[in-house]
């Protein structure tokens, strides 16, 4: 049996299906001695249960086969059930065994996070393990959870200093050494830790300086190992708050990679500098020679990376060489992934330099290499910088001429062998432009289409394309036949796009007048209407609902629902709640939200969905660009965006008036390559190369960001000054007129922020009170990316606006007039208070302007604004089973209990319904259940069981981000207690 | 973490295969064969590193035998390429120079040695006699084990 076993792994192992023999070794690795355990073991790495009893086993061998089965891939489903003997094997006696079991935690914690969630402490004991060995197993789990939630584990930066520098002093035992490097291994894990720790956080960074320092300078020897660690040390020090010496002692190390023999050291240090060279151009500027021959190195790999770190130091003079440089690599390159990620970066520079000629032909290149593999949206990004235009109108005329020419150009030869996305923007371009060339027949130009049309090897998307250029170019009478004859041999097409457009050309060919104004030229430049919840379907919907359909549930809702059927039940609800409910319908409230939800969530995965598949739609609008609307907010930027990415002010200035000096070259060197060098690195150095200056330059924009957040704090604080020192009266009393409590749902669900506001004016009062939410803030990434976690709320003057007695006039204050903003909506108001609030979007922020109006002789002294969102739901038990069960969207966490006084879940809850305004639907022994729900918006539901000194929470909302945002509150709430 | 560790021979047969992440089988062989493609046809001289779709492969060749693994965006390669060096130490050390032939034969014990070295994608444990001990004892285990059962409970019990 165990020959066979064997050969049947081997054949395995060849590639041959196998999968007969794996119950035998199922019943093999149960019955059998420790030679068969360990052969059916091997074989079957599928998962299975049996090894349970091995794991309980007293012996020590076989307790280690079964955790390095454990460890191998193994089922989300099965966690839970052998959770229990790993973590009872954390306290084993042998430390081998420990090993095993943490490294076993640490792949469960990569499978299923927060089902390990509660041994955290745990992996802090197994961190400070009298064995270094299972310290250093501790650290994988520390270092993807650092990597997740850097901020929460600040507190172990000391330990991991201390413990590398025991490390690098050489404390730990000699069987740890390689090649008498003390723990390489461990060195570099514990470097990356630090790094992740001191990532933009100066007093963390701080701590580690001085380590960082010593194993720069223990690590000394030439052997691969070191190479690895100072390799480490390297990017630690650039990733870390940085320090001039330690720069330049980092600095130094790349230059000793770059330079090396050792080909992979080049490599590494090319990587290195492509990392660094962000926050340092100049020391590409000190190797430019090496990088230069590394350029026409034969090894492909070390091209790819010098073109990597020549993409990262491009600006306005040298992208042409650079570009080209590239599209040479694209032309010998022959792998599909090189070659997506290389189009995307050539299309990237391109696209920062538009309005040229050259822009034309480097994209007319990038098209016809990259092919059908490029991103689907660069074709789109590329036709919508080349609609927009540039503001000089004459340019902008020649550009599309040369354009138009190009195309025509390329159209006339074989065009057999093009990408279908470049015929696509040929036929796009061909369709809007072509009739801007006077000298042009049209009549070429259609029939170069028509070539098009009818060549075989043609997609239909392609051809679909060309049809509706076809279609813009057959305006007037004479085309009517040729329309015709077109219309005819395509409305047989098996294609329904292709027959629908064939048919509207059919018509728009015989009505100029239809044609005018469905297809204006040329075509305006506003974005098109479109309404994307596609509410003109919402009737359709709700009589549908009405007549008995069931609601729309999203895909992902299904698939959730489904798996949920088909996984195991191993939480409590299925006991606790009347199974009789499982099929319930929602009430008549809460289907507004699923179908506006429904509908929103439809039209994302029509964006989703291949671009192209528009195309037929918007022929039925009637408007041929509906390319401008794709991602108005990433073009912008592209165009906006000046010319430089890398260089600070400071070198851009110094590049403009003066070409870097040359540097002091050995004479040897041939006069093309000092050509190609002086032509790639224009622009990057400063006039006085002295390095430590260059860093300071260099790290003013690294934390730009930093300093404005400061400015943004600073001003805020002075606006509150001067607030309260114009109201240096203030009354004594701190009034708070409760009458004026608004509520008011912000554009994003958020916390209540309770804040007073003081502000008086004699007759009537405005308070403006903007709360800012400041996206850039909120660093933590702990709630969904549309959810705005912080909200510095900052109070400006009173404005008085004019008050012409009769109809009021609000206003803006005048610094937010100009940007976009809403219309004041009035909110509620009654004889005594009238509330008015608008939106303004800032570049940063969206504002929340409150404008409040008192008509009213009295004076208004304080008010105080209370921001809600969320309020109370008011169930009972059953109607809570009910909607429990019929909304999906779980999350589920730890919570840490109050203690003191009382009943900890009872106290808990209540605290959290103080701050949250939670409604307590019900508290059964130790199981709670709470629910609350957005202001308009859906529910949320939230179940909670004490489990030892912790409280295992599981929320439900129909809304997919509203849990995570709650859960993260209720957190924010308890420590706050 | 690693995600996958191949031997394969100059002439692309597979030796030794280790996957640290769920996989599908049809995409492991395709990714197995592209991948010895791509570095069978590289000459010595050149980079021990490759980018590979969103993966970076670091590759060694001992005689007749590649060892490639292929790591995560942010890991070491330096190291790594110290990992395969381990690697191959160890086996040199229990079989007394290795060569493909014993990889060939005893491929299960290969394997032990792998899983005692790397478990879960990760070094498990660096030192070469702490692998080797291991590995030496479950041997023991295992011979003691084929004589009569009663030693084995025996063993058990102790």
């Amino acid at each position: 049996m165990r020959e066979l076993m064997v050969r049947a792994m081997y054949c395995e192992m060849l590639g041959y299906e196998a999968d007969f023999v794996y119950i035998h070794a199922i019943k093999l690795a149960q019955q059998g001695t420790v030679l068969e355990k360990r052969v059916g073991i091997s074989i079957f790495l599928k998962q299975n249960m049996y090894y349970l009893q091995d794991l309980q086993s007293t012996n020590l061998i076989e307790v280690c086969m079964a955790l390095t089965v454990v460890s191998q891939i193994f089922p989300k489903d099965m966690i839970p059930a052998i959770l229990p003997l790993v973590e009872e094997k954390l306290s084993h006696p042998k430390e081998i065994i420990r090993r095993k079991a943490v490294l076993a935690l640490y792949k469960f914690y990569l499978i299923a996070p927060n089902q390990v969630q509660h041994i955290h402490g745990k992996f802090r004991k197994a961190l400070c393990d009298k064995d270094p060995g299972v310290m250093m197993s501790s650290l994988h789990i520390y270092l993807q959870m650092i990597k997740e939630n850097p901020a929460s584990y600040k507190d172990l930066t000391g330990s991991f200093v201390t413990i590398l520098r025991q490390v690098v002093g050489g404390k730990l035992p000699l069987d740890f050494n390689y090649h008498s490097v003390p723990a390489p291994w461990l060195q570099i894990q514990l470097l990356r830790i630090l790094s992740l720790l001191g990532r933009e956080d100066q007093s963390m960074s701080e701590l580690m300086y001085d380590v960082l320092d010593e194993s720069l300078r223990r690590a000394e020897m030439n052997h691969n190992i070191t190479y690895a660690i100072l390799y480490e040390c390297v990017k630690a020090i650039y990733t870390i708050h940085p320090k001039a010496e330690l720069l330049e002692k980092a600095a130094r190390c790349i230059g000793n990679f770059v330079l090396s023999p050792k080909i992979n050291l080049k490599y590494l240090g090319l990587k290195a500098l492509t990392y660094v060279v962000q926050h340092d151009a100049n020391l590409a500027l000190q190797h430019q020679m090496t990088i230069i021959e590394c350029l026409d190195h034969s090894d492909l790999i070390i091209k790819r990376e010098t073109l990597e770190l020549l993409f990262r130091i491009t600006n306005a003079q040298n992208v042409t060489i650079i570009v080209e440089k590239m599209l040479g690599f694209l032309r010998l390159c022959n792998d599909d992934y090189t070659i997506i990620d290389l189009v995307g970066k050539v299309a990237e520079l391109a696209e920062k330099y538009p309005f040229t000629i050259w822009f034309i032909q480097t994209m007319n290149v990038v098209f016809s290499l990259g092919g059908d593999l490029m991103q689907p949206d660069l074709p789109s990004n590329f036709l919508r910088l080349f609609a927009d235009g540039s503001e000089s109108e004459e340019q902008d005329r020649q550009l599309k001429l040369y354009a138009v020419d190009s195309y025509l150009a390329v159209l006339k030869g074989d065009c057999s062998h093009l990408p279908q996305r470049f015929l696509q923007v040929i036929s796009w371009v061909l369709g809007e432009y072509s009739c801007l060339k006077e000298d042009v027949d049209q009549q070429e130009v259609i029939r170069l289409l028509k070539k098009l049309l009818e060549q075989r090897g043609v997609s239909s998307e392609t051809r679909s394309w060309a049809l509706s250029a076809l279609t813009k170019l057959c305006k007037g009478p004479g085309y009517a036949e040729l329309a015709l004859e077109l219309a005819e041999s395509l409305s047989s097409s098996l294609d329904t796009v292709l027959r629908q457009q064939a048919h509207e050309l059919c018509l728009l060919s015989q009505d100029s007048q239809l044609h005018a104004r469905v297809l204006p030229h040329p075509a305006p430049s506003d974005n098109l209407e479109v309404d994307s919840s596609l509410s003109f379907l919402d009737g359709f919907v709700s009589d549908a609902l009405a007549a008995g359909a069931a609601p729309y549930k999203p895909p992902h809702q299904r698939q959730e629902e489904l798996s949920q059927q088909r996984a195991l039940s191993l939480e409590p609800y299925g006991l606790s709640l009347p199974v009789t409910m499982s099929s319930c319908t929602l009430t008549d409230r809460q289907s507004p939200t699923f179908l506006s939800m429904s509908s929103d969530l439809s039209v994302l995965c029509v964006c989703s969905a291949n671009t192209l598949m528009l195309e037929g739609v918007k022929r039925v609008w009637g408007k041929d660009g509906y390319i401008p609307q794709k991602e108005p907010s990433l073009t912008p930027a592209a165009v906006d965006e000046p010319s430089d990415v890398v260089q600070s002010p400071d070198q851009q200035g110094a590049a403009e008036t003066s070409l870097p000096e040359p540097e002091p070259e050995p004479p040897q060197l041939d006069q093309e390559k000092q050509q190609l060098a002086s032509s790639l690195f224009v622009g990057l150095g400063s006039q006085n190369s002295m390095s430590l200056l260059g860093k300071t330059e260099v790290a003013v924009p690294r934390f730009r960001r930093k300093a404005r957040q400061h400015e943004s704090a600073s001003t805020s604080g002075t606006s509150e000054s001067s607030s309260n020192s114009s109201h240096s009266s203030r009354s004594t009393t701190d009034s708070f007129l409760y009458g004026g409590l608004l509520e008011e749902e912000p554009a994003t669900p958020i916390q209540n922020s309770y804040h007073t506001l003081n502000s008086t004016s004699e007759n009537e009062g405005a308070a403006t009170v903007s709360a800012k939410e400041d996206k850039q803030a909120n660093s933590s990434q702990i709630l969904g990316k549309s959810i705005v976690s912080q909200r510095n709320c900052s109070k400006s003057l009173p404005v008085a606006f004019p008050h012409s007695s009769d109809s009021m006039v609000l206003q803006l204050p005048s610094e937010l007039q100009e940007l976009p903003h809403s219309d004041v909506v009035s909110l509620t108001s009654d004889p005594h208070l009238s509330v008015s609030c608008c939106r303004v979007f800032r570049e940063d922020a969206l504002l929340l302007v409150l404008l409040l109006f008192n008509p009213t002789e009295t004076a208004l002294r304080d008010v105080a604004v209370e921001l809600s969102c969320e309020e109370p739901l008011m169930l009972n038990t059953e109607e809570y089973g009910k909607l429990w069960l019929s909304i999906s969207n779980d999350v589920k966490q730890n919570l840490k209990l109050l203690t003191g006084g009382g009943d900890p879940l009872r106290a808990t809850l209540n605290a959290l319904k103080d701050s949250l305004q939670l409604h307590i639907v019900d508290i059964i022994g130790s199981e709670g259940i709470v629910a609350c729900h957005l202001l308009r918006g859906g529910p949320c539901l939230m179940h909670c069981r004490v489990h030892g000194a912790s409280l295992a929470v599981w929320l439900r909302s129909p809304l997919p981000s509203l849990p995570d945002c709650l859960l993260y509150h209720c957190q924010r709430a308890l420590q706050e207690h | 973490m690693m995600r996958f560790m191949l031997l394969f021979s100059r002439q692309g047969k597979l030796r030794l295969q280790k996957w640290y992440t769920a996989t599908a089988e049809r995409d492991k062989k395709k990714m197995v064969r592209e991948l010895m493609q791509v570095v069978l046809a590289r000459k010595p001289k050149m980079c021990s590193f490759l980018e590979w779709r969103d993966l970076k492969i670091v590759y060694k060749r001992y005689a007749s035998l590649y060892f490639c693994c292929a790591v995560e965006e942010q890991d070491n390669e330096l190291i790594t390429l110290e990992v395969i060096h381990r690697f191959v130490e160890l086996l040199d050390k229990y079989f007394g120079s290795v060569c493909e032939l014993d990889i060939i034969f005893n491929f299960e014990k290969a394997y032990f040695i792998l899983d005692e070295f790397l478990m879960g994608g990760e070094i498990q444990d660096t030192s070469k006699k702490g692998v080797l001990k291991a590995i030496e004892q479950a041997d023991l285990l295992q011979e003691e084990d084929e004589s009569p059962r009663s030693v084995l409970e025996e063993m058990g019990l102790a």
